[in-house]
């Protein structure tokens, strides 16, 4: 294992260093670019910390062997890049509803379909959105830095033990393939959370009853519970729903998926801020793209302009009224990301029409703070 | 009197949903009494199915069940088998779910030799959405989605779970009560990958479509009259053998498993410096 201290190191390999840090002793996937080297040195790490490796024979798979993996005890984790997030979605959708903890760190590319495998920040709203149904909450985390894929990892699996939630981590290639320096601190100043496990009488144990801002106690499998999970519309008993007539048992497990994350945003929430108190041109961004964010809102702040920078370093669950709150001071605010607008329209409707909210898309790869600059010039 | 496995089931989720004389129920007596024969605790079983008919039985069992994705059970099983390998891990799955949706996580889970057993029930057909054609379904059968005639050739799981490189193979029909039990029994014992398949009637669809018959039990004498044990089999004909069940142990072999192996290898790794 690594010790403490400093490194000079790639992205990919910090990210898979993070989830060893936070306790991951799971980790279940399929070779993709841009996400290759994590697998490859979890394959390394894992077996020496006593955890299990696996190279599944799909993405669909290894989401499935991570979810079961999970629900057996261990902090699990997959890796993949979009085409195979894709893929995982339908598991996703089975980590919300049974409320397993893991972690899906998507090294997003071009696309869509194979696309290619430039950095793109394409998955954005697949994320959010990509599993089929309509009433579900995730945590989505966006690394800017080598640093940030270290922390960040263990973050994810900290939020993801507490709310009992899939925590994603929208990375990108740019940021995967990037080679800078580490910080690895003490392993004891790093903060780690558990699951909640159930400790009651396995004749009194409800799976899915807590209150509407938690996420209940875990039966671990092969703990004498004798639980049933299913993916199934269920009660807080975990009986599936199968006649509409019964509907109503499930409707409080169900609003709570959404209510367990909602109901504690302030938490979850976290934004890197600079120069805002009295910023007329916001720039919000995230990963890569918000590095060149903040240089060129720095070169702007020099050419006299009030710039100011908000990077979301949490993406979902999206703080509305924070963000609104943040660009209060603005007259305009510049959205820069990679992909065709995806955050864009989250903060047009966060900022719900008082400010002119401006588009600066780019497609491929990652913005220069040159690009930035040249937009805030326009529109000061 | 009460019934002797009553303990092992959870009598409080009954009513179940199954059709009057479907094998499911079937199915999962008999992993229950494997379990109970062998001395298992049962707390320390998982059972894992997928969607499908058959993958609705595992919450009538008193043990950590699974109802998961559909065709995926084993990708799970494989989860959570090497996530507490002390955990006896037993996936229940149909013919869609396990070779049709996930044909290729049974094939893989049998090439890497995973310590878990599959008990595959296959009745030819996809039941709980409507009798369409499953990759199990025989030539020329009429289902929902074959108006025509099945144009196809099923599969022959064992033989393709025997490619794979299962460590124990076997199929059972309905009929076939004790072998199965017993089979069912040795898979779960085997430190492999362990394959049981049973055919077993669907009455609302392959009985009343594919096989015309009117009742549960003509199924069952259908499977009797059909079924070769494999050692018969073998001074057949293939022309003799066309529309014939082939019953029996079609793989008993050691080889050592995935989480063995992978305990060997955590060993070495930490004296290595890689």
């Amino acid at each position: 294992m690594i010790k403490p201290g400093s490194y000079f190191i790639l992205g990919n390999h910090a990210c898979a260093l993070g989830a060893i840090y936070a306790g991951c002793r799971f980790f279940a996937a399929y070779p993709i670019t841009p996400q290759s080297e994590i697998a490859e040195e979890m394959a390394r790490l894992l077996p020496k910390v006593g955890g299990v490796f696996i190279q599944m024979e799909d993405e669909i798979s290894s989401i499935c062997a991570t979810i079961g993996a999970s629900l057996a005890g261990l902090k699990a984790m997959t890796a993949t890049s979009g085409p195979g997030f894709s893929l995982m979605q339908e598991g996703i959708g089975y980590a919300i509803a049974t409320e397993t903890p893991c972690v899906i760190i998507d090294v997003q590319r071009v696309g869509p379909s194979t696309g290619s495998i430039f950095g793109q920040q394409g998955d954005v709203m697949q994320a959010r959105w990509g599993t089929h149904g309509g009433i579900y909450e995730i945590i989505a985390l966006s690394p800017s830095s080598v640093q940030e894929l270290f922390d960040l990892t263990i973050q994810a699996f900290n939020l993801s033990e507490e709310y009992r939630v899939p925590v994603i981590m929208l990375s990108d290639a740019s940021v995967g393939h990037l080679r800078e320096t580490l910080i690895v601190p003490e392993a004891d100043k790093i903060r780690l959370v558990n699951r909640r496990v159930a400790t009651c009488n396995p004749e009194e144990y409800k799976p899915f009853e807590a209150p509407m801002d938690k996420s209940p106690p875990m039966a671990i499998l092969g703990s004498g519970y004798r639980v049933y999970y299913t993916g199934h519309l269920h009660t807080e008993e975990g009986h599936p729903i199968l006649s509409l007539v019964r509907y109503h048992l499930a409707d409080k497990v169900w609003r709570r998926l959404s209510a367990k994350i909602r109901s504690n945003i302030d938490k979850i929430v976290m934004l890197e801020t600079k120069y805002l108190e009295d910023a007329e041109v916001i720039v919000i961004s995230y990963g890569m793209s918000a590095r060149a964010a903040l240089k060129a809102v720095m070169d702007a702040r020099e050419m006299g302009i009030k710039a100011g920078m908000l990077r979301l370093v949490t993406i979902w669950p999206f703080h509305d009224s924070l963000i609104r709150d943040l660009c209060a001071s603005a007259k305009s605010i510049i959205v820069a990301e990679v992909n065709n607008g995806q955050i864009l329209y989250e903060v047009k409707r966060a900022v719900d029409g008082d400010q002119k909210v401006i588009p600066l898309l780019k497609l491929v790869d990652t913005h220069t703070p040159d690009e930035i600059l040249l937009k805030i010039k326009e529109v000061a | 009197m009460e019934h002797p496995l009553r303990s092992l089931i959870k009598v409080e989720n009954l009513p179940h949903e199954f059709c009057p004389g479907c094998a499911i129920g079937q199915v999962y007596h008999w992993v229950a009494r494997a379990v109970d024969e062998l001395g298992i605790d049962m707390s320390k079983v998982v059972l894992v199915s997928g969607i499908g008919c058959c993958a609705r039985g595992v919450r009538f069992v008193r043990c950590d069940a699974l109802t998961t994705l559909h065709g995926r059970a084993i990708a799970f099983a494989t989860g959570i088998k090497l996530a507490n390998p002390k955990l006896t891990v037993i996936v229940v799955t149909g013919d869609g779910d396990g070779s049709g949706i996930g044909g290729n996580h049974l094939i893989h889970a049998a090439r890497r030799n995973i310590e878990l057993t599959v008990v595959l029930l296959n009745n030819g057909v996809y039941a709980s959405t409507g009798g369409q054609l499953a990759p199990t379904t025989p030539y020329g059968a009429y289902t929902s989605t074959t108006p025509f005639g099945n144009i196809e050739d099923p599969f022959d799981l064992c033989r393709l779970l025997e490619a794979a490189g299962a460590v124990y193979v076997a199929r059972w029909t309905t009929y076939h009560v004790r072998p199965a039990i017993e089979s069912i029994k040795k898979g779960i014992k085997k430190n492999g990958f362990s394959f049981i398949e049973i055919i077993g009637q669907c009455p609302t669809y392959l009985g009343r479509y594919i096989l015309k018959l009117s009742e549960p039990v003509e199924c069952i004498d259908w499977f009797k009259n059909k079924s070769v044990r494999k050692e018969l089999a073998e001074s057949m004909s293939e022309e003799e053998l066309s529309d014939k069940i082939i019953v029996g142990e079609f793989v008993d072999k050691e080889k050592i498993g995935l989480v063995e192996r992978y305990r060997r290898l955590t060993e070495e790794s930490v004296r290595s410096d890689v």
